[in-house]
């Protein structure tokens, strides 16, 4: 955990202003700048840097463009005189009401029907990254903890830490049982927190995981829920990859527990979606609080104030959202084409001689470069991440960078690029594992 | 179980200015279906000059981005903080335009947010930690309260304009505000000014410029200029930003040019609330950098920048837009000003804005803050007008409101002069006749008193049903005043 060391106002700013805790001075970007100053082209820079640290949705937008074209009336303020001017003077926080009901409707279809979503407790932001902030301001204090289960997005040190002043307090989770949160693991770091004096105010889980690329098992769920019950604490559940899911009959929702629990003790709980992955728009800033607490609910909505979603997005979204045809055909294909680039990635890695965690979601896998350390510690981490950076000239992400408490694991993400780029990937870390194995064997022989 | 921030306690809003709300959401005007209803008079929209985007955009299909697979794919994909470049290349030149080219603005200043309450709020955590003040000149616009203070845990110390100048800034106001803060234990980190002033609806003159320029200089503060109303000024004596004050002196590249920040928006010189696009512009490298950060929590959709992107590079539309949407706008202000004046109630003279600032206190029954709550009251459920009182904007002095004239067609406004006019004429007839003053005149059922819960924070209302309800602060919903409970 990176050291804070809080800086004086400097030439009249505020601490946050000139504090560190947004993140960006951490090896993650470092990726990125290298990525930026070479990136691969398939044809004007083909030995460029290929960006496998992006979490993005790139494979179905064939799908996307069809539904515009086919509707773009529907899409658009059409013939409509007052259609347009309607539209641009709605700033009503409580959202465009038939995009509230296409969002609910959505999240339910993602859920294949195992769970009811109310319009009425959708809170529109601005993304997640609004969202979680939020949720955050509202279920916390300056000085009060959450408790996240480790390796997580590391966007959430700025999300969740930086205007808040709340800190987050990690919940370990090891590679000998697959990183599945455990009791035990929660008692400890909710003591660890309590001993440092902070008052811890919720768990915030990502299901499916980022960066692991896997849900979170029902039983696991019900574990958590029961924790944060006897606690009397909070539960938020980020579900931004929940129809990402190459099965759909492998994703419980926290939404399906709470309701086969008949909603007991439910208004600790509060559910963050949003558009971005699932859909691959992460442009149109589209995400939302879902909360079963109607405090939460009525604050949660004034505070959206500050990250209003776009009227223009909301009216192009709720009528593609509506079109039941659309969505499930999406979700499905969605789905489909994302399980084939999973396995065609596994398949490669297995090949090149490297395993990766059984995943079943997602845009990414987690990648297990442990064995091939030259010492099992971050720093051992860093330097076979600057070899594939430089020398494979993929852009991945370490997973220190994710605060993975074990060395060596690493995020590949595999949907924000073509399928030849891809295959160019795999062969070249082929290629790399293969030139090592060659360079050790002769080493071991002179 | 929650926050502090999620309670009330550091909020503020005015429950007046929500209670006119509720009685208009109830019973709003409509020309046809509701010909009695109350008129909104309350909310600064500009809803004058919608023919001429709509024509716009009708000749320009393309900008919805929703035809060319390549440009939607790209934008979908596009969230970059820094924004795109296109647009922000095309905001700074309408901001310039606004500004008679007098100043340009670098791009690489300006930061975009999810509209002017974003950037207010923003800048608020780049530049003042939780207890530290700015110092704002009242009356000013009650979202304030909110925009300013709620997360941020930062302070607003009241500058006291009065009427005796036509609310002008003072120097000594600005020592007294001052002062006041420290009274308080308050670190000031800056001032916040509205220029063109909502709800004055006058832009700020050059002396007060100067007086700021030189307050800002001597406390080594930072001084917000929050210019969203910057292309409604309509007549002389015209606007002069902040930048071409500087500029003027001589002040660019200086320690004071780097502490002035200005806020801009689409909401209200082009009407385009609903879109969310506000932009703060500082010299200041940090507070770029941090507020770029920032806005993470509040980006524009890519799909609204391309849309004003395109609309804002065609210079001819742009010019035309302004120009005529001024035109209207001094239209709009000389009708209500002329028929107010025939109801004989004047108005501060205003050259700015969707509003005007109204004195109604020779209409008071007492000049004290009850007595323009009672007056309020009437002109929402008898005249049937929702305004906003001067409390609602911290206004030291009672008998002010806020009277919008962008948001409605000309016939309604008509419409609501009239009423006005009516009302006053019935005033004055009942003080000749009656010795006694009866304070309250309508339906008493709707006009007793309002309950104590009224000066309580109104939270927001809820519909359950059909019917709406007033949530308070402390989670009661209430409905005429009764109390109902809900599982």
């Amino acid at each position: 955990m990176a050291i804070e060391i809080v800086q004086p106002s400097v030439a009249g700013l505020s601490k946050i202003a000139v504090s560190e805790t947004h993140g960006e001075n951490s090896p993650y970007f470092a990726g990125w700048k290298a990525y930026d100053e070479n990136p691969y082209h398939e044809m004007h820079n083909p030995s460029g840097v290929i960006q496998m640290g992006l979490a993005e949705n790139q494979v179905s937008f064939d799908l996307v463009e069809k539904y515009l074209e086919s509707n773009q009336e529907a899409a658009s303020w059409g013939k409509k005189v007052s259609g347009f001017k309607e539209n641009a003077l709605f700033q009503d926080y409580h959202g465009l009401l038939s995009f509230r009901k296409a969002m609910a409707s959505f999240m339910e279809q993602v859920r294949g029907g195992k769970a009811r979503f109310d319009p009425e407790r959708v809170v529109l932001t601005a993304g997640a990254t609004a969202a979680n902030e939020l949720l955050t301001f509202v279920l916390a204090d300056p000085g009060d903890a959450l408790l996240v289960p480790t390796p997580y997005y590391p966007g959430f040190d700025r999300d969740l830490r930086w205007r808040t002043g709340v800190e987050i307090v990690p919940i370990h989770c090891e590679s000998s049982n697959n990183f599945q949160v455990t009791p035990q693991a929660l008692e400890s770091a909710y003591d660890h927190a309590t001993s440092m004096n902070m008052k811890v105010r919720g768990v915030l889980i990502t299901n499916p995981s980022n960066p692991l690329g896997a849900t979170i098992q029902r039983k696991v769920l019900e574990e958590i829920l029961d924790f944060v019950t006897r606690k009397n604490i909070h539960l938020v559940s980020d579900e931004i990859y929940s129809g990402s899911v190459f099965h759909s009959n492998e994703f419980v929702s926290i939404a399906e527990v709470l309701e086969s629990r008949n909603y007991k003790d439910s208004e600790r709980c509060h559910i963050v979606y949003s558009l971005s992955k699932d859909l691959g728009l992460p442009g149109f800033r589209v995400g939302t609080v879902y909360s079963y607490n109607d405090q939460v609910v009525t604050t949660a909505r004034r505070m959206s104030s500050f990250t209003l979603i776009s009227s223009q997005t909301q009216l192009l979204l709720a009528s593609m959202l509506s079109d039941n045809e659309f969505t499930e055909k999406y979700i499905k294909i969605n789905r489909e084409r994302l399980r084939k680039r999973y396995e065609t990635i596994v398949a490669g890695l297995k090949k090149a001689g490297i395993e990766c965690l059984k995943g079943n979601a997602g845009l990414f896998c987690w990648m297990n470069l442990s064995p091939y350390l030259s010492e099992n510690t971050k720093s051992g981490e860093l330097e076979i991440w600057k070899t594939i950076m430089e020398e494979v000239r993929l852009n991945i992400s370490p997973g220190s960078s994710c605060r993975c408490s074990e060395a060596g694991w690493f995020r590949v993400c595999f949907a924000n690029m073509s399928e030849e780029t891809l295959e160019v990937a795999l062969s070249r870390l082929h290629e790399f594992m293969d030139r090592r194995r060659r360079d050790r064997n002769l080493l071991s022989v002179l | 179980m929650l926050s502090a921030k999620a309670t009330c306690n550091s909020h503020g809003q005015d429950s007046s200015y929500f209670l006119g709300w509720e009685e208009y959401e109830k019973n709003p005007y409509h020309h046809l279906h509701n010909p009695n209803g109350i008129i909104q008079m309350g909310l600064a929209e500009n809803q004058l000059s919608f023919d001429l985007l709509e024509s716009w955009l009708k000749n320009n299909p393309d900008s919805a981005a929703i035809n060319h697979h390549s440009i939607f794919k790209q934008l979908a994909l596009f969230q970059d903080y820094h924004g795109l470049p296109a647009f922000k290349n095309a905001l700074v030149e309408f901001m310039s335009e606004i500004r008679e080219n007098k100043v340009t603005f670098d791009p690489n200043n300006l930061v975009l947010t999810a509209g002017a309450t974003s950037a207010n709020e923003t800048l608020m955590f780049c530049l003042a930690d939780p207890g530290e003040a700015f110092l704002l000149p009242t009356p000013y616009y009650p979202g304030f309260d909110r925009d300013l203070k709620w997360r941020t845990g930062a302070e607003i110390v009241p500058i006291h304009c009065s009427s005796s100048n036509g609310f002008r800034i003072t120097k000594s106001a600005l020592q007294e505000a001052y002062q006041q803060a420290q009274n308080q234990n308050l670190k000031v980190k800056g001032v916040l000014v509205t220029n063109p002033s909502n709800p004055l609806g006058t832009s700020l003159s050059l002396h007060e410029l100067e007086l700021l320029i030189d307050f800002i200089s001597s406390k080594n503060i930072h001084l917000i200029s929050d210019e969203i109303y910057s292309g409604t000024v309509y007549c002389s004596p015209g606007f002069v930003s902040i930048m071409e004050v500087l500029k003027n002196k001589g002040l660019m590249n200086t320690e004071v040019w780097k502490r002035v920040h200005i806020v801009y928006s689409l909401s209200k010189d082009l009407g385009l609330p609903g879109f969310r696009i506000g932009a703060i512009y500082s010299n200041d490298d940090i507070v770029v950098s941090a507020a770029t950060k920032m806005s993470s929590f509040g980006l524009i959709s890519s799909q609204t920048q391309y849309l004003l992107s395109e609309m804002l590079s065609d210079k001819k539309f742009t010019k035309n837009y302004l120009r005529e949407n001024r035109k209207r706008l001094k239209q709009r202000h000389e009708m209500m000003e002329k028929a107010l004046q025939k109801a004989g109630i004047r108005c501060l003279k205003s050259n700015a804005g969707l509003f005007s600032w109204v004195d109604m206190r020779h209409l008071l029954s007492s000049p004290t803050f009850e007595g323009e709550m009672e007056l309020w009251k009437k002109i929402v459920y008898d005249v049937g007008l929702n305004i906003s009182p001067g409390s609602s904007c911290h206004c030291s002095e009672p008998g002010w409101f806020r009277v919008c004239f962008a948001n409605m067609s000309k016939e309604t406004l008509v419409l609501a002069m009239q009423r006005l006019s009516s009302f006053v004429d019935s005033m004055t007839k009942e003080s000749n006749q009656s010795r006694r003053r009866q304070p309250l005149i309508g339906n008493p059922r709707r006009l007793k008193s309002l309950p104590k819960w009224v000066f309580f924070t109104i939270v927001h209302y809820r519909k359950v049903g059909e019917e709406r309800y007033v949530v308070r602060c402390d989670d009661q919903l209430v409905s005429n005043n009764k109390r109902v409970d809900f599982l």
